[in-house]
C-alpha cells in the first residue's frame, strides 16, 4: 500500500514539474518571458500580486484544513451541540484591517505603473537629451494590421519592424471592428477602437526577436488568425532597413520575364487594394517587403501552395469572412503562377525577420532617421555610428 | 373581506395604503419608478455623449426653439397639479372631483403629446432632421421618444382606470391603482424636467 | 392542490395549473425546469467548444460556428441558466423563510418567469433562423452593427424579453422582503439567504436598466437605421461598452451574492453552529453590493480611458476584496468549533471556499490596471470568471438544489450519486479551468476558434478539454440521480436535515398556503431557537383563521407570448408587420384584461383548514 502510494506521489511530483516547466510557454509569444520593458514592468506587478495573494490563499487553506479535519463530526459526537458563538471583533477587525494593508501595497506600484505605460513623452537618453521619437500609425482591418512610419515614408503591413532598446509609439485606429493590439512577450495590449477613440502606447524589445502579436478583441470569424509579427532588430539593422524601404517605389522591373509578366497581371488586378512602396493605399495590406514575411497572412507557412491557395480561393476558407472575397479579379492557374513568382521578388532589403533571430548586433543612435536633428551633430559621432559593431546577443 | 375591497364609500384616511396589497403596490411601484431612474439616466448619459455628434445635419442651436418647449413644460407641469388635486380628492372620498381633475390631466397630457408630435414633424420637415441624420438626431429621438412613449403610455393607463371605475367608484381595490397611477405621471413630470434642462436649455446655450 | 394531488391529476389539468400557476413553489419548479434545460444546452455548446479546442489547428467546427455557440454559450449560462436557477431557489425559499404565505406579487412572479421562458426561447429560435448571435455574449459595438444575419436581432430583443422578466422578479422580491414579514422576523434576524437575495433583487433593478437601455440602442440600430454606435454617423462605439457593463459588473454580484446566501444557510447548518459574524456578513453582502456599481470599467481597462480612470477604477476594484475576505473567514469560523458532518450539500460548500478565494486572488490580480493590459481579453480571464461563476454560482445553485430539494419535492436526492457528482465535477472543474490561467499568460486570447501548432498551448489545452467531459460525466450523474429519485417518489420529513431555519418547520413540501397560521419568529434561526428553547415547534402568531390566497391567471403565459410573437415582426418587419401587430395586441389585451377585472382571489376557509389535520407549523 505505501509503495503504491510512493509511486502515485513520485508520478504526481513529475508531472507537476512538467506542468510548471511547460507553464510558462513560447519566448516569442508567452507573458511569462517577458523581453520588452512594457512587458517586464507588468512581469513584475504579476509576480508581486501572485505573492501576495498566495499569501492569502496559503492563510485561509491552513484554516480551513484544521477546521475540517479537527471539527469533522466523530463518531458518538452525533448529538454534540457546539457553543453558538456570535463572532469576534477582534477577529473581524483582524481579518478586515490586514486584507486593507496588503490591497494597499498593490494598488501603490499599481497606480505607479499604470501611469508609466501611459507614458507618451519623449524618453530622455543618457546625456540627458530627448530622443526623438519614431511614431507608427496602426491601423487593425478585419483581420489584418496596417503600419504606417511617420516621416519615415514607410508602409507595412503584418510585420512592424522595430529596432530594439528604444521606445517606439504607436497610434491605434480602427477601419471596421474594435480589434486590440497584443504583443504578449514585449507589451500589454490596447484595444484599437474605430473613429473618434484613437489610442496610443509604446512597444520596447530589450532582445533581439520575431514575437508574435494576436488580435484579442474579438472582431469575427477569422478573429483567431488575426496575428502579426513585431520584427526587432538591431538599431543599426533598422536603420539599414528603413533606407531600404524608402527605396521602394513598387516600379521596380523585375529580372526574369515571368515576374514581368506577374507584375503586369499584379498592376491589372491587385494594385487596386494592395500598395508596393510606401502608400496610403491600405485596402488590402501592403506588399512591400512581401517575400521576407515570415508567415503567409500572418498565420500559414510560407509555401507557394498555400500562396497558390490564397490568390486562387481568395482566402476564403483559410481566412473565413476575408474581405479580399469579394475582389473582382478572376485569373487562369498560370497567372496566379506568374503573379506568384512576382510577388516573390519583394525583398528590397537584407534585413528579414532573420536578422531578428539571428542575434548580429549594430549599433546605432538612429539620427539618421531625423534629418534635422543631423545637421547639429557633429562629423565624429555619425561617423561612430557607422561603424558597425558585432556584438553577440546574450 | 373581500367584499370590503370592493365596497364604495367610507374609505380610511389612506385608502390606497389601507390594504397590504395596496401598500406593496405602493411600494413597488416605487422601486419600479427607481428602476425607470435608471433608464432614463443611460439615456440622457447617452444623449450628453452624442449632442454635438452632428455630422452633416443641423445642430442643437440650429433646431431648437424654447418657445414651443417653454408651452410644453407649462402644460406637463400643470397637469401634474391637476393630478395631485385628483389624489386629494380620492383621500377626500369623493370620486366625482376626483374623475374630474384625472379628466383634465388627460387632456392636458394630450396637449402634450400633440405639441411634441408637431414639434417632430417640424424638425422633419422643415429641418431634414430625421431619425437617421446623425447621432445626434437618432440621440436626442430616442430620448424624447422615450419620455413621449412614457407619456402615451400614462394616459392610456388612466383613461383605462377612469373608464373602468366610473361606474364602481371609489373603493379599497382600485384606490391603490389610481395613486399609483398619479406616481407614474408625477415621474414623467420630473423626467420632462431634466429633459427640458439638459436637452433643450443647454441646447440652446451651450 | 399540493403536489400529491397533482400526480392523481391527469396531464392535461396538471399542464393547466403550471400554465397559469401564480404560487412561488410552482413558480420555482418552472424556474427549476426552465433553468436545468438552458444549463444543458449551454453545456452542451460548451462541450462544442471544447472539443474544437482540443488540439492546434483543429477544423471540427466552421470559424463562424464557433463563433455562434460561444456567444450563446455565455448568454445561455448567464441569463437563462444561472440567474433563472437562482430565482428557483429563491421561490422556492425566501417566502418560507420569512414565514410569508406567498409573494407580494403572485400575478408578477409568474410573469417574471413567462417572459425569461419566451425570451429564452426567442434567442434559440436564432439556431434554425439563419444562425445564432455571433459577436460574443458582451456583443460589442460596431461588431453587433455591422454582424450580418438576424442572429443578434434575436439576442437583442430575445434578452430585451427575459430581461423584463428579471426586473419584475427583482421588484418581487425586493417588496416581498419589505412588507411580507412574519411577525418577529426583524431585518437582523432574516437568514442569510433572505438578505443575499434581497441585495441581489435591488442590484437587478439598478443595474438592468442600463442593460435595457443598451439593447434597444442596439436593437434601433440595427433595425431602425440607428447611429449610436456607427462611427460613420457620429456614434461612438464606447457607449456600448459602458452600458454593457454598468449592467454586467453588478450582475456578476446578482449571481454570487445568493450564491453566498445559499452557503451561509447550509455552512451552520452542518456545522451546528450559528453563523459567525451575522451582522459583519450582512454589512459585507450591502457593502459589496454598493462596491459593485463603482467598478464597471475594470472591464475596460485596454479601452483607453487613460490612466487616471483606470487606477480609481483599478483601487475601487480593489476594495471588494475586503467585504469579499470578511466573509470567508466568517464562513471558517463558523465551522470552527462545530460539529462538522459532511453531507453532499457540506461538501460542496467545502469545495466551494477554496475555489472561490482562487478566483477571488485572481480577480485582485486583474484588477490591478497595469497587468491587466496583459491579462484582459486572455484565457486568463476566461479561468477568472469561471471559478467565480462556477466555482462560486454553479456550485451554490446545486448546493442549494440538493438541500432544499426535500423542501422543494418532499424527496431526497441520492446521496452516494450526489457524492459521486460531486468529484466528478469538481475535478473536471478544475482540470478544465486551472491550466486556462496559464494557457492565457502564455498569449491565448479568448474567443479563439484555433489556437495553432508549436506555441505551447498545445497540452494544457488538452488537458482543459478532459476535464470538461469530467463535468459531463457529474451532470449527468446529477440527472440520473434526479430521475431516479423522482421515480421512487419516497417522502421524508418537513426537517431531514436537522436545520435551524423557518422553512423547515413545516411539513416537505409545504401545503400551498405554507403556513397554517403565521410563525411566531423569537429568533435569528427560528427553528433552532425553538429546538433548544422551545418544543421543537414553531409557535403561532395567530388564531386559525381564514387564509386569503390569489387566483390562477393564464394573463401572464398570454403576456409573454404575444411579445414572443410582436418579436418576430419586429425583426422581420415588412410583411411580416402583422405578426408585430397580432403580437403586441395580444398582450395589451392580456393587460387590459387583468386590470379590468376584479380580481380578489379566494379564501381557504378555517374550517377546510382544521380537517387537515394537524399541518400545524412543525
Amino acid at each position: 500500500m505505501k509503495g503504491w502510494m510512493s509511486r502515485i506521489k513520485a508520478v504526481f511530483a513529475l508531472s507537476v514539474l512538467a506542468l510548471i516547466l511547460s507553464g510558462c510557454g513560447e519566448p516569442f509569444l508567452s507573458a511569462l518571458q517577458p523581453r520588452g520593458e512594457g512587458a517586464a514592468m507588468i512581469m513584475e506587478l504579476m509576480i508581486l500580486s501572485t505573492v501576495i495573494m498566495l499569501f492569502v490563499f496559503l492563510v485561509v487553506m491552513i484554516i480551513y484544513v484544521f477546521v475540517v479535519f479537527k471539527f469533522r463530526q466523530k463518531k458518538g459526537q452525533e448529538d454534540h451541540i457546539p457553543k453558538q458563538t456570535e463572532g469576534s471583533h477582534a477577529l473581524e477587525t483582524l481579518w478586515t484591517v490586514i486584507p486593507i494593508i496588503l490591497l494597499l501595497i498593490l494598488a501603490v506600484p499599481t497606480v505607479q505603473y499604470t501611469f508609466a505605460l501611459a507614458d507618451m513623452n519623449p524618453e530622455v537618453n543618457e546625456e540627458g537629451e530627448e530622443n526623438e521619437q519614431i511614431w507608427i500609425d496602426v491601423t487593425g482591418k478585419q483581420y489584418w494590421w496596417h503600419f504606417e512610419y511617420e516621416g519615415l515614408d514607410i508602409t507595412t503591413s503584418q510585420e512592424i519592424y522595430i529596432p530594439t532598446d528604444r521606445r517606439v509609439y504607436l497610434s491605434m485606429i480602427s477601419d471596421d471592428v474594435i480589434h486590440s493590439f497584443w504583443v504578449p512577450s514585449v507589451q500589454g495590449k490596447m484595444d484599437v477602437n474605430p473613429t473618434g477613440n484613437q489610442n496610443e502606447m509604446f512597444i520596447q524589445a530589450e532582445e533581439e526577436g520575431l514575437y508574435w502579436g494576436k488580435c484579442a478583441e474579438l472582431c469575427g470569424p477569422s478573429h483567431s488568425l488575426m496575428d502579426f509579427k513585431v520584427v526587432a532588430v538591431s538599431p543599426g539593422e533598422f536603420e539599414q532597413w528603413v533606407e531600404d524601404m524608402q527605396g521602394v517605389t513598387g516600379e521596380e522591373v523585375p529580372e526574369s520575364d515571368t515576374a514581368q509578366d506577374g507584375q503586369e497581371l499584379f498592376s491589372d488586378n491587385c494594385l487596386a487594394c494592395h500598395a508596393v512602396g510606401s502608400s496610403p493605399n491600405k485596402v488590402g495590406p501592403n506588399l512591400t517587403s512581401f517575400a521576407d514575411r515570415d508567415k503567409l497572412a500572418g498565420v500559414f507557412d510560407f509555401t507557394e501552395e498555400n500562396l497558390y491557395e490564397w490568390i486562387d480561393t481568395k482566402g476564403e476558407n483559410m481566412k473565413p469572412g476575408n474581405m479580399m472575397v469579394d475582389a473582382p479579379y478572376d485569373l487562369e492557374e498560370e497567372e496566379i503562377y506568374q503573379i506568384i513568382e512576382y510577388l516573390m521578388t519583394l525583398s528590397p532589403s537584407e534585413i528579414t525577420p532573420e536578422s531578428a533571430e539571428n542575434g548580429v548586433y549594430q549599433d546605432s543612435d538612429l539620427s539618421n532617421l531625423f534629418p534635422e536633428e543631423e545637421e547639429e551633430d557633429d562629423e565624429e559621432q555619425e561617423d561612430e555610428n557607422d561603424e558597425v559593431e558585432d556584438e553577440e546577443e546574450e | 373581506m373581500a367584499d370590503d375591497m370592493l365596497k364604495s364609500g367610507n374609505l380610511p384616511e389612506n385608502p390606497e395604503r389601507a390594504t397590504l396589497e395596496g401598500r406593496n403596490k405602493f411600494l413597488g411601484f416605487w422601486f419600479f419608478l427607481g428602476g425607470e431612474t435608471v433608464l432614463f439616466a443611460s439615456l440622457f448619459g447617452t444623449y450628453l455623449a452624442l449632442r454635438n455628434s452632428t455630422v452633416d445635419g443641423p445642430s442643437s442651436q440650429e433646431l431648437f426653439g424654447l418657445g414651443l418647449v417653454f408651452l410644453m413644460t407649462v402644460i406637463l407641469l400643470t397637469s401634474s397639479l391637476t393630478s395631485v388635486y385628483a389624489m386629494y380628492h380620492m383621500k377626500n372620498n369623493d370620486f366625482k372631483k376626483m374623475q374630474l381633475w384625472l379628466g383634465i390631466t388627460v387632456v392636458l397630457g394630450l396637449a402634450f403629446l400633440g405639441l411634441e408630435i408637431y414639434e417632430f414633424v417640424h424638425y422633419v420637415h422643415d429641418y431634414e432632421f430625421g431619425y437617421t441624420t446623425s447621432a445626434f438626431s437618432t440621440a436626442f429621438y430616442t430620448l424624447v421618444g422615450f419620455h413621449g412613449a412614457h407619456v402615451a403610455f400614462g394616459l392610456a393607463w388612466i383613461i383605462s382606470l377612469m373608464v373602468r371605475n366610473a361606474k364602481r367608484g371609489l373603493n379599497l381595490y382600485n384606490a391603490p391603482k389610481f395613486y399609483v397611477a398619479s406616481l407614474y405621471w408625477h415621474f414623467i413630470d420630473v423626467v420632462w424636467v431634466f429633459i427640458f434642462t439638459v436637452v433643450y436649455l443647454m441646447g440652446v446655450v451651450l | 392542490m399540493s403536489t400529491t394531488a397533482n400526480q392523481k391529476a391527469g396531464f392535461g389539468s396538471t399542464l393547466w395549473e403550471y400554465l397559469t400557476t401564480v404560487d412561488h413553489k410552482k413558480i420555482a419548479i418552472l424556474y427549476l425546469i426552465g433553468g436545468l434545460f438552458f444549463f444543458l444546452l449551454g453545456g452542451l455548446q460548451a462541450m462544442l467548444i471544447r472539443i474544437q479546442l482540443i488540439s492546434p489547428d483543429n477544423e471540427f467546427i466552421s470559424a463562424q460556428f464557433y463563433n455562434e455557440l460561444m456567444t450563446m454559450h455565455g448568454t445561455t449560462m448567464i441569463f437563462l441558466a444561472a440567474m433563472p436557477l437562482l430565482f428557483a431557489l429563491m421561490n422556492a425559499v425566501l417566502p418560507l423563510q420569512i414565514g410569508a404565505r406567498d409573494v407580494a406579487f403572485p400575478f408578477v412572479n409568474a410573469l417574471g418567469f413567462w417572459l425569461f421562458f419566451f425570451g429564452g426561447i426567442f434567442l434559440n429560435v436564432s439556431w434554425f433562423a439563419g444562425g445564432a448571435p455571433d459577436v460574443g455574449w458582451t456583443a460589442y459595438a460596431p461588431l453587433s452593427i455591422f454582424s450580418e444575419g438576424h442572429g443578434v436581432d434575436y439576442y437583442a430583443i430575445g434578452l430585451q424579453i427575459s430581461g423584463f422578466g428579471t426586473l419584475m422578479a427583482g421588484i418581487n422580491f425586493i417588496v416581498t422582503v419589505i412588507n411580507m414579514r412574519a411577525p418577529g422576523m426583524s431585518f437582523m434576524r432574516m437568514p442569510l439567504f433572505t438578505w443575499t437575495s434581497f441585495i441581489a433583487s435591488v442590484l437587478i433593478l439598478f443595474a438592468f436598466p442600463a442593460l435595457t437601455v443598451g439593447l434597444f440602442l442596439l436593437t434601433f440600430d440595427r433595425l431602425f437605421g440607428g447611429n449610436f454606435f456607427d462611427p460613420e454617423m457620429g456614434g461612438n462605439v464606447i457607449i456600448w461598452e459602458h452600458l454593457f457593463w454598468i449592467f454586467g459588473h453588478p450582475e456578476v454580484y446578482i449571481l454570487i451574492l445568493p450564491a453566498f446566501g445559499v452557503f451561509s444557510e447550509i455552512i451552520p447548518t452542518f456545522s451546528k453552529k450559528r453563523l459567525f459574524g451575522y451582522s459583519s456578513m450582512v454589512f459585507a453582502t450591502v457593502l459589496i453590493a454598493f462596491l459593485g456599481f463603482m467598478v464597471w470599467a475594470h472591464h475596460m481597462f485596454t479601452v483607453g480611458l487613460g490612466p487616471i480612470a483606470n487606477s480609481i477604477f483599478a483601487v475601487a476594484t480593489m476594495a471588494i476584496a475586503v467585504p469579499t475576505g470578511i466573509k470567508i473567514f466568517n464562513w471558517l469560523f463558523t465551522m470552527w468549533g462545530g460539529n462538522i458532518r459532511l453531507t453532499s450539500p457540506m461538501v460542496f460548500a467545502l469545495a466551494f471556499i477554496p475555489t472561490f478565494t482562487i478566483g477571488g486572488i485572481t480577480g485582485v490580480m486583474l484588477a490591478s490596471a497595469a497587468a491587466d493590459f496583459q491579462y484582459h481579453d486572455s484565457y486568463f480571464v476566461v479561468a477568472h470568471f469561471h471559478y467565480v461563476i462556477v466555482g462560486g454560482v454553479v456550485l451554490g445553485i446545486f448546493a442549494g438544489l440538493i438541500y432544499w430539494w426535500p423542501k422543494m419535492f418532499g424527496t431526497m436526492l441520492n446521496e452516494k450519486l450526489n457524492h459521486w457528482f460531486f468529484w466528478l465535477f469538481f475535478i473536471g472543474f478544475n482540470l478544465t479551468f486551472f491550466v486556462q490561467h496559464f494557457l492565457g499568460l502564455m498569449g491565448m486570447p479568448r474567443r479563439y476558434w484555433k489556437f495553432l501548432p508549436d506555441q505551447g498551448l498545445d497540452l494544457f489545452n488538452l488537458i482543459s478539454t478532459i476535464g470538461a467531459f469530467f463535468m459531463a460525466a457529474g451532470t449527468i450523474v446529477f440527472l440520473y440521480n434526479v430521475i431516479v429519485t423522482q421515480l421512487k417518489g419516497e417522502k421524508v420529513s418537513g426537517d431531514p436535515w436537522d436545520a435551524r431555519t423557518l422553512e423547515w418547520g413545516i411539513p416537505s413540501p409545504p401545503p400551498f398556503y405554507n403556513f397554517k397560521q403565521e410563525p411566531l419568529v423569537r429568533g435569528l434561526d427560528p427553528l433552532w431557537v425553538e429546538k433548544r428553547q422551545g418544543n421543537g415547534k414553531i409557535q403561532p402568531a395567530e388564531p386559525l383563521g381564514d387564509i386569503h390566497m390569489p387566483n390562477n391567471s393564464f394573463a401572464p403565459f398570454m403576456l409573454s407570448l404575444g411579445l414572443f410573437i410582436a418579436a418576430f415582426g419586429v425583426v422581420y418587419q415588412g410583411s411580416m408587420w402583422v405578426l408585430a401587430a397580432i403580437g403586441f395586441a395580444i398582450t395589451a389585451g392580456s393587460m387590459l384584461y387583468r386590470s379590468m377585472k376584479d380580481d380578489l382571489g379566494y379564501h381557504i376557509h378555517k374550517e377546510d383548514l382544521e380537517k387537515e389535520g394537524d399541518g400545524s407549523n412543525g
